[in-house]
């Protein structure tokens, strides 16, 4: 159980993380099998080989389009869903094979904010019980008074009124809903939220509230976060570091300034030229061409070359591999260097 | 492209409940000239997509237009009788949504209710129909589109399938076409792509376009004018640069101020404090002032009338932001 001191740094690592989805197969394909005949459902994959280290106190955006294997990758880290290969692993440890209160400081050290603030709640609980929840499954409150104080305590740290334990969901805005989502996160004392395009389901107005109290508890608590959104502007301006997904697979990590400020792989700036921005009018739109590739049937060599203006014969054979390109950057482009 | 190709003058649209009436559209007055892209701008709830559907006479029970005209070519569509509204919709205003599954049916193929689109407002011979579908969905950007138009939605992706729908709203070259969040629901290489053909399209068959949004930077890339709706009103309205560049609603500058391009990274972003009130709880008075840094007693006392400005931007509020710059 010793860890290497750059696993050290590391509260969350994630080594050759993949992930697979797979119907059942349907009774012609099984009749088909007992025959000796391949005919099994084709393999989905959601998430391919990602390496990822998330160092203690900082913000990993992680952007992708839909379909992407964004919110697969968030669910494993959080240990929602397991991997099909590779290892998670919390202070340097391999998450499955954590047992007894190892396994309950990982389980609750990594907490998950979903997107739909309407759905993760149920309905028919009061914002009270629905907060306490955690305290009662896991036995952390010593009595009912304490677990009321630590209610009052996590409501207020996510900026609603104690009064509110009496009410039930319906009874408020989708941006107080997320923040009652963040409180239930919040009341186990996390290490580490796993956010799943938070603030996507909120208003304009809204969403600059929300990001607000994201980046108040981490300056509060010291928090480390994977803030997964598809909002480029968004990232932009909470995260330290970003990675850029694409059909399953890590193509670009760098700190955000850097990236903003030259992206390397043409995926990047195909999504950095998108951003809608208040600054430009009448824009004459010149936008990447084609559509995400389907998972089921990804194309051959670079995933991206279907779509990438500079793509070349190499990229359509051969798969580039995600290298270093400059301290603290990668890329996967057989073009790094060129373009 | 001069004149006047619509002009809307004071609607009002109530939805009514057990309690009472409550205004969605509380008096929206704007005109639009032939070809212009007017950015039509609020958070959820702010009536704007209540607005749109007003428009045309899409209004169901509960809810109804109570007062108000929308003069389109010089006919008020108000006046018209459901009828001739029909004969109307998808031929001369058309509309697209923000989910196109539900707006296409899924038991039809796509060429059956898009040639359907044609055949209602036209006697055209099936094949000649089918030809005119196959142009607009190439026209759309839908490779090999003899094939595609024999296909069900449900066979197109997201992005593909609210190309059909932008292509079904072009079918028969409307002067107007009242697109409610068409590409909120996409990624955003695929918004891309349909807010060029959609610029395009526009541009090449002189369509005005009522574009509405949450998005301002979408409406900052697209419009030549853009109207700001908070609790039912419209409470700025103006040339795009004008009002981007110069708000002087305090609503329109908290939407400008917040968005997170506009902040240093990592630093906090200028809010704007509270939610928006609900229909039935809409304060009297200017309906923003619990949330507005500017408000003083009056605006307590008495609703904001429209101001006009100079260049046609116009606001309602009693402590504007002076001459547009920040506070």
């Amino acid at each position: 159980m010793t860890a290497t001191p750059t696993e050290a740094a590391a509260i969350i690592g994630l080594e050759g993380l993949s992930r697979d989805f797979q119907r059942p197969p349907v009774l012609a394909e099984r009749l088909l099998a007992l025959l000796g005949r391949k005919a099994l459902p084709p393999v989905l994959k959601a998430v391919t080989d990602v390496d990822l280290a998330i160092r203690r106190g900082e913000v990993l955006g992680l952007v992708g389009e839909s379909g992407c294997g964004k919110s697969t990758l968030g669910r494993m880290v959080s240990g929602i869903l397991p991997p099909t290969r590779g290892r998670v692993t919390f202070d340097g440890h391999a998450v499955a094979t954590l047992a007894g209160r190892d396994k309950l400081a990982y389980v609750l050290g990594v907490q998950m904010i979903f997107q739909d603030p309407y759905a993760s709640l149920n309905p028919r609980q009061k914002v009270g019980d629905i907060i306490a929840e955690p305290l009662k499954v896991h036995h952390m409150a010593a009595g009912r008074r304490e677990v009321v104080e630590r209610v009052d305590r996590a409501l207020a740290e996510v900026g609603l009124d104690p009064s509110y334990k009496e009410r039930y969901p319906h009874q408020f805005s989708g941006g107080q809903r997320q923040r009652i989502g963040i409180a239930r996160a919040f009341i186990v004392n996390p290490r580490f939220l796993v956010c799943d395009e938070p603030i996507a389901a909120l208003d304009v107005s809204i969403q600059a509230q929300v990001i607000n109290l994201f980046m108040d508890l981490r300056d509060r608590h010291g928090l480390t976060y994977l803030f997964i959104s598809h909002d480029l502007s968004v990232v932009r301006h909470i995260a330290d570091r970003v990675a850029i997904m694409y059909l399953g697979r890590l193509v670009e990590i760098a700190p955000a300034a850097e990236l903003f400020a030259r992206p390397a792989h043409p995926y990047t700036r195909a999504l950095l030229a998108e951003i809608p921005s208040i600054k430009r009018r009448r824009r004459k739109f010149q936008p990447v061409q084609g559509e995400l590739p389907s998972p089921l049937d990804p194309p051959p060599g670079c995933a991206f070359h279907p779509r990438c203006p500079f793509a070349i014969d190499r990229c359509r054979k051969e798969r580039p591999a995600l290298q270093p390109i400059a301290a603290n950057r990668q890329s996967a482009c057989h073009l790094n260097d060129q373009i | 492209m001069s004149g006047t190709l619509l002009e809307v003058r004071g609607l009002r649209t109530v939805f009514h409940f057990l309690e009472g009436a409550y205004p969605a559209v509380d008096g929206i007055s704007f005109t639009m000239r032939p070809g212009e892209v007017l950015g039509l701008v609020g958070e959820s709830g702010s009536g704007k997509s209540v607005a749109g559907l007003s428009l045309i006479g899409l209004i169901d029970p509960p809810g109804e237009v109570v007062e108000g005209a929308v003069l389109f070519k010089g006919r008020d569509l108000r006046t018209l009788g459901e009828p001739a509204l029909r004969q109307l919709r998808g031929k001369e205003i058309a509309m697209i949504f923000q989910d196109s599954l539900a707006a296409l049916n899924p038991v039809l193929t796509v060429s059956e209710q898009m040639v359907e689109a044609i055949r209602e407002h036209a006697d055209v011979p099936l094949a000649a129909a089918r030809e005119r579908v196959i142009a607009a969905l190439r026209q759309v950007g839908i490779t090999s589109p003899e094939t595609r138009i024999d296909q069900y939605p449900h066979e197109f992706s997201g992005g593909m399938r609210q190309r059909v729908a932008i292509a079904t709203a072009l079918l028969n070259r409307p002067d107007l076409i009242i697109a409610d969040e068409p590409t909120t629901a996409l990624d955003v290489t695929i918004q891309g792509q349909i807010l060029a053909e959609m610029q395009t399209l526009a541009r090449e068959t002189g369509t005005a376009l009522i574009w509405i949004t949450h998005d301002l930077g979408v409406v900052s890339e697209l419009a030549d004018r853009v109207a700001v709706m908070y609790a039912g009103r419209i409470v700025e309205i103006g040339g795009i640069d004008d009002v981007l560049d110069r708000p002087r609603h305090p609503y329109t500058r908290g939407l400008l101020d917040s968005i997170p391009a506009e902040n240093a990274p990592g630093s906090r972003l200028r809010q704007i404090d509270g939610t928006a009130p609900s229909l039935a709880a809409r304060p009297v008075g200017c309906a923003f002032r619990l949330r507005c840094q500017r408000a003083e007693p009056l605006c307590a006392e008495r609703e904001p009338d429209v101001t006009e400005g100079p260049g046609g931007q116009s606001w309602r509020c009693h402590h504007p932001i002076p001459g547009g710059n920040q506070p």
